[in-house]
């Protein structure tokens, strides 16, 4: 496939651009975006720009450059959406959306039909400050969520470590959703619609389970024979 | 073989323009070949700290926009002849340089120097990224202050997603009378959050205003206590196995009788 058969869709959205990539070798697309940004400078000067990558499962030095080469031409990239798990996560810990809108849950587009309330989103690392995880189905960290991270999972979410930060389970309104951590002391703690905020701390933590019961968020402490 | 160092901290006021200063002094008095580059655009200061103020002629803008060759913006420090600063601009802001400008930047001066030293500006905006992007080690400077930890954390979490490794941590302005009342986070309360290798603990110390106002790092006081942390630090930049101040043999002999019996 030449370069030149590839085509991007440029679509103006309220308040910024969204482009659409055609499928092809990342190098070959990454040019051709850049190109058209050069040669029609005066449109996108200025712009806020989200990408569409489709499949394309995309390393985070591989955004990460692209976003820089994007600022030097006064574009700014805000959100990158794709169908790969992958490129969502890199484009997640790059602090970058991965939706358009972020309340709307009707985004058109195909995950979102099928709630994955069977998948789990893996993140292996410890989540600090500024970051933020969203997923439709359930979230397991191994490693700690720091305060100022957030955890937002359609489903339950487990963090195996220190549960420091703010974590919404059950964030499309699953009531059933739980939350379990090793050390549960997070900042606020969300399932469905009802909130808490952060319990005091313990001197030694015990690994605990968060449920919604009659509508109270109700957290105990993990006992293996009870669940 | 020289080393990008980059030296961040997300929060402002920390003591990062301190701790390139000392770190330079410290290194080039060791005979390693230094030079610093104020990535603080808009909103320098290392040049006074380091006295230098008044010889600025051509600045790091200068250098990229070719008015000026690199070596016109070099400025020679007063005290030791093999430490260099390259001023930043005054009257610009950070979008006048750009991170493949500072790439390009400082792969002319690898192999010249064995240590480019990078004070970047607080916050995580463009400035942070061009001084992040020839980097090939990074030290975080951070408070044991909350905002100042929350901060870090951020910044260090940057670092991780951008693939620049996992930074060491300097520790500064640890007031270890505050820390024993429990007024102060404790070194290890920061470490027990940040989970990053700590390079540094630099107390508290009154001398460090005096000398960052005189121009004249710390570091360079034989006699200061945050001076010879700053020195640790730079020996542990190179390589070598340092041990950790005792920052609490300061109180007067009864204070530490009772303490070695706790």
């Amino acid at each position: 496939m030449s370069a030149s058969q590839l085509t991007l869709k440029i679509k103006g959205l309220r308040d910024s651009l969204l482009v659409t990539l055609p499928e092809g070798r990342w190098e070959e697309l990454r040019g051709l975006l850049l190109n058209q940004i050069q040669e029609r400078e005066a449109f996108f000067k200025g712009a806020r720009l989200a990408l569409d990558v489709g499949p394309q499962a995309l390393h985070v030095s591989e955004v990460s450059e692209l976003r820089d080469a994007l600022s030097e031409q006064g574009v700014a990239l805000w959100a990158v959406l794709s169908d790969s798990p992958s490129t969502e996560k890199t484009a997640q810990l790059l602090g970058l959306a991965t939706r358009l809108a972020r309340p709307t849950p009707e985004v058109p587009r195909a995950p979102a039909e099928t709630v994955e309330a069977d998948k789990a989103l893996w993140v292996d690392k410890t989540l600090r400050s500024g970051m933020r995880v969203e997923y439709p189905g359930h979230i397991v960290v191994l490693g700690d969520v720091n305060p100022g991270a957030e955890v937002v999972a359609g489903g339950s979410v487990i963090v195996w470590g220190r549960l420091r930060g703010v974590v919404h389970a059950g964030a499309e309104g699953d009531k059933a959703a739980t939350v379990c951590a090793l050390d549960l002391s997070p900042q606020q703690l969300r399932i469905a619609g009802e909130i808490a905020l952060a319990p005091k701390q313990r001197k030694t933590p015990v690994p605990e389970i968060v449920r919604l019961q009659d509508g109270q968020l109700v957290a105990e402490p993990w006992h293996p024979d009870k669940h | 073989m020289s080393t990008v160092l980059t030296i961040g901290s997300g929060k402002g006021g920390v003591g990062k323009t301190t701790a390139v200063a000392n770190l330079a002094v410290a290194l080039a008095a060791g005979g390693e070949k230094v030079v610093c580059i104020d990535g603080d655009i808009g909103l320098r200061n290392l040049d006074v700290i380091m006295g230098l103020e008044n010889r600025i002629v051509y600045d790091l803008v200068d250098v990229v926009e070719g008015r000026c060759r690199l070596r016109q913006a070099m400025i020679r420090d007063k005290h030791l002849p093999e430490l260099y600063l390259i001023p930043a601009a005054q009257t610009r802001d950070k979008s006048a340089v750009s991170p493949s400008d500072m790439v390009r930047l400082c792969d002319e001066l690898r192999g010249e120097y064995d240590w480019i030293l990078i004070d970047s500006p607080a916050g995580i905006e463009r400035g942070f990224k061009n001084a992040i992007a020839p980097a090939d080690r990074v030290v975080v400077v951070t408070n044991p202050e909350v905002s100042a930890v929350r901060d870090a954390d951020r910044v260090i979490g940057i670092l991780e997603a951008e693939e620049k490794g996992t930074p060491s941590l300097v520790i500064n302005r640890l007031n270890p009378a505050m820390v024993k009342r429990h007024d102060m986070l404790s070194a290890d309360d920061v470490v027990d959050l940040l989970a990053v290798k700590v390079i540094g603990i630099v107390p508290e110390d009154d001398d460090v205003i005096v000398a960052a106002n005189r121009g004249t790092p710390v570091a360079l006081d034989p006699k200061s206590r945050a001076g010879q942390a700053f020195r640790n630090i730079a020996q542990r930049l190179k390589g070598a196995n340092v041990p950790f101040l005792d920052l609490d043999d300061q109180g007067n002999l009864w204070q530490r009788l009772f303490a070695g019996r706790k």
